[in-house]
């Protein structure tokens, strides 16, 4: 049956992130942007949602709840909404989590998942990204080679978030051309972090480039064992996430210039009475609308576990151009001011380009 | 609970339009086409021996947006031929008492002859306009006297001429008070004073009578006039017989852009075999730089169609759930006006010399999609209540 309206307690978790953005996050983005730096406290106390701990089972320190993407999709948007950076960085234990949840054999569950259940945040993440104009998720020039009872792994990483602390990643490698997870843990010989990236938005969230030299890991690292991974599944999620960040990103934009355009006065009136002002905001709200609701579909899709690999990648493209679309308008509207750092706008339009070239640094 | 599961009855429905539009539409999308002013009689007596169970335009669900879907899939011209109550009913259905609904709709139930229902809102000097209308409604004795001018009447003629039918005229009882003043009659055909004046040529949705009713001292009985007739005056935000008017856009606007999503995914799926013919595929999930630039073309078009569709969708649920939906309508409407126009373009450009001609319906498809970013309020309309509703501006505010 049809519906668009979340359940009662998806509409609570809402609020409550929605609340943590606006009183937390958004009180200090611009100045997390210019230092580079978010404050570990903020990072702990979204910690305390239990973003993490949620979908792990209770055997293992966890609350047990079944793993749901369209959930997922309502907080990420929130959390982007209140800013990108922050939102990645929280979510970023995650990309380690749900793989090992949904497709890890159960030594791995025991082994990594209870770490994720404590009072304090507990960095992990995922090496997806590779550092060439072509890079394909599904045709990765990172490589797998089976020797012995070991994996040898060997390729570069980049946009590869927390990697400095991250105490696990997962590294995802071409192993006989299709693309497996592998966990790493940190200090393994051969896994080389190098010094923080320097990115066109996204400042305040540390990525760094990897590269795997003979990097030697246990074939038990390898995700899911012996079955491997549903690698697609993985991308799918990972595309339902950026997207709805994306939406919470626009949707931020769409309303500092919507208010901004109704203050600002020009020729005896708010420039919001101008069709060729209104009409742009207009455009703006469908878009960030539909693509919302784009977001929910493919995400209620991967909930029923059907294959969303159609419309999860649809809608990510699709979600690429418009939060670009939202962004730059956004900039537009408040003309001058909108290149000035004072306003947020240029922030949000430097987050929103990235969107193309972000890939597997988010899940939900 | 969001959820986007169709019910086994929704299934079954929206199964048996596609089938009829398969089977009965396709096969004479062309000839209907090309001969502009014939009736497709045969489909029309199916048609009305179905409708006559059947359904209105109002109280949509999520069913009927997608039976229309896939109805227009099959030919939008046909589609707008189905006899029945139509634009007029809605407006009854919005506008009129349970007495008016009883005493004007029960014919669109019984007979053996089809009937048809129209809505007369556009003049010759008044589109989007709707306020600025000149066709009056006075009062003598117990009737009401109308005279002016309606063009752009879909089904007008079959309403007026070709069945004991309807229209419902917007017409104005005292132009002095503007919104206000504006009230909705029932003319039933056959009225004396009431005539068809002639039926257009258009670029697409052919099969559809699309006619001039002139109104000459046209006199109805008082009772025809839908719901109060009094003019208020005091809160004009309180226009009843505009509000009424529009809130039937809110019903019909979410139903044009499901008419309009199928005209655009009749196109898409025609590009979609025509290639995977020629044993082209489609990748989904390849990454922009791979892509071939048909495939890219593609795949912005079935986004495209998926973004209009979910708004559409959230249009037609708030609408059966009984909520306020008139930016939700409007959003859905112009997205999808302007998506499938878009589609259907491309989807010429993809086909190359297989979609210039008429051999194939697609030229037809692109010529039928124009008419959903135009009719029911243009895009642009349909935009400015968009825009006002998002900045909480009045008329006055945003013009």
């Amino acid at each position: 049956m049809i519906s668009f309206s979340p359940s009662e307690e998806q509409q609570m978790i809402v609020n409550m992130v929605k609340e943590f953005a606006t009183d937390e996050m958004r009180k200090i983005y611009r100045e997390c942007d210019e230092s580079g730096e978010i404050p570990a406290q903020i990072i702990d106390t979204a910690w305390e949602m239990g973003f993490a701990s949620t979908y792990i089972p209770e055997e293992h320190q966890g609350l047990g709840e079944e793993h749901s993407s369209l959930t997922g999709s309502l907080i990420a948007e929130e959390l982007a909404w209140g800013d990108l950076s922050m939102a990645m960085h929280i979510l970023c234990p995650s990309l380690v989590v749900l793989p090992v949840v949904e497709m890890g054999t159960d030594e791995q569950k025991a082994k990594y998942l209870p770490a994720f259940c404590g009072e304090k945040f507990k960095a992990a993440t995922a090496a997806l990204v590779e550092p060439l104009f072509n890079f394909d998720a599904n045709a990765l020039s990172t490589t797998a080679r089976p020797d012995g009872n070991d994996y040898i792994l060997n390729g570069a990483k980049c946009f590869v978030p927390l990697a400095a602390d991250a105490d696990l990643l997962m590294v995802y490698a071409a192993e006989n051309g299709s693309t497996q997870g592998f966990i790493v843990e940190k200090g393994t010989p051969g896994l080389e972090v190098s010094e923080r990236e320097k990115n066109m938005g996204i400042k305040a969230l540390a990525t760094y480039e990897l590269t795997l030299k003979d990097c030697r890991i246990p074939k038990e690292n390898r995700l899911g064992g012996e079955n491997g991974c549903d690698f697609n599944r993985i991308l799918n999620c990972s595309n339902v996430a950026l997207s709805a960040m994306a939406v919470g990103v626009a949707k931020a934009a769409f309303e500092y210039s919507r208010d901004y355009a109704k203050d600002r006065h020009a020729f005896g009136e708010p420039i919001a009475s101008r069709q060729t002002i209104a009409f742009m905001l207009a455009e703006m709200a469908i878009e960030i609308d539909a693509t919302r609701l784009m977001t929910w579909e493919a995400a209620w899709k991967l909930d029923r576990k059907e294959d969303a690999t159609k419309e999860a990648s649809l809608t990510k493209t699709y979600a690429d151009d418009m939060v670009l679309m939202v962004t730059d308008r956004a900039v537009q509207i408040l003309g001058g001011h909108g290149y000035i750092r004072e306003h947020p706008v240029e922030l949000w339009l430097r987050n929103g380009r990235g969107f193309t070239a972000f890939n597997g640094m988010a899940i939900v | 609970m969001i959820d986007f599961e169709l019910t086994p009855e929704e299934e079954k429905e929206i199964a048996e339009a596609h089938k009829h539009a398969e089977e009965e539409l396709r096969p004479i999308a062309r000839y209907y086409d090309e001969c502009e002013h014939e009736s497709p009689k045969e489909l029309i007596d199916i048609l009305w021996e179905r409708s006559k169970q059947g359904s209105s335009l109002l109280g949509l669900g999520i069913a009927s947006a997608l039976t229309i879907e896939e109805t227009c899939w099959g030919d939008a011209g046909l589609m707008l031929c189905n006899p029945g109550s139509g634009l007029g009913g809605a407006a009854i259905l919005m506008s009129g008492t349970q007495e008016q609904q009883q005493r004007f709709l029960s014919k669109f139930s019984e007979g053996d002859e089809p009937k048809w229902g129209a809505m007369a809102m556009t003049e010759p000097e008044c589109g989007s306009d709707t306020a600025a209308i000149s066709t009056t409604a006075v009062q003598d004795g117990d009737e009401w006297v109308l005279n002016g001018e309606k063009i752009f009447i879909t089904a007008g003629k079959r309403a007026v001429d070709e069945s004991d039918g309807l229209v419902v005229v917007w017409a104005t009882v005292d132009k002095s008070a503007g919104r206000a003043g504006m009230k909705p009659f029932v003319v039933e055909a056959g009225t004396p004073g009431m005539r068809v004046e002639k039926v257009e040529n258009k670029l697409g949705i052919r099969a559809s009578d699309t006619a001039t009713v002139i109104f000459e001292d046209c006199r109805i009985p008082y009772e025809n006039i839908l719901g109060s007739p009094e003019v208020r005056k005091l809160d004009p935000s309180q226009t009843a017989g505009f509000r009424r008017a529009m809130a039937t856009f809110d019903a019909t606007r979410p139903i044009i852009a499901a008419m309009a999503l199928g005209v655009g995914r009749a196109a898409l799926d025609f590009v979609k075999e025509t290639l995977e013919k020629e044993g082209v595929e489609i990748r989904y999930g390849l990454p922009r730089n791979k892509q071939t630039a048909a495939e890219r073309d593609i795949m912005d078009m079935e986004a495209n169609y998926k973004a209009a569709k979910m708004l559409m969708l959230r249009a037609v649920w708030l609408m059966s759930q009984f909520q306020p939906n008139s930016l939700e309508a409007s959003m859905a409407k112009a997205k999808a006006g302007l998506a499938v126009t878009k589609i259907t373009q491309k989807a010429i450009e993809l086909m190359g010399p297989l979609g210039y001609s008429r051999k194939y319906l697609l030229e037809k498809w692109m010529r039928d999609a124009k008419i959903n970013d135009i009719f029911e309020g243009t895009g642009q309309i349909n935009m400015l209540v968009t825009a006002r509703r998002i900045l909480d501006y009045s008329r006055e505010q945003l013009k």
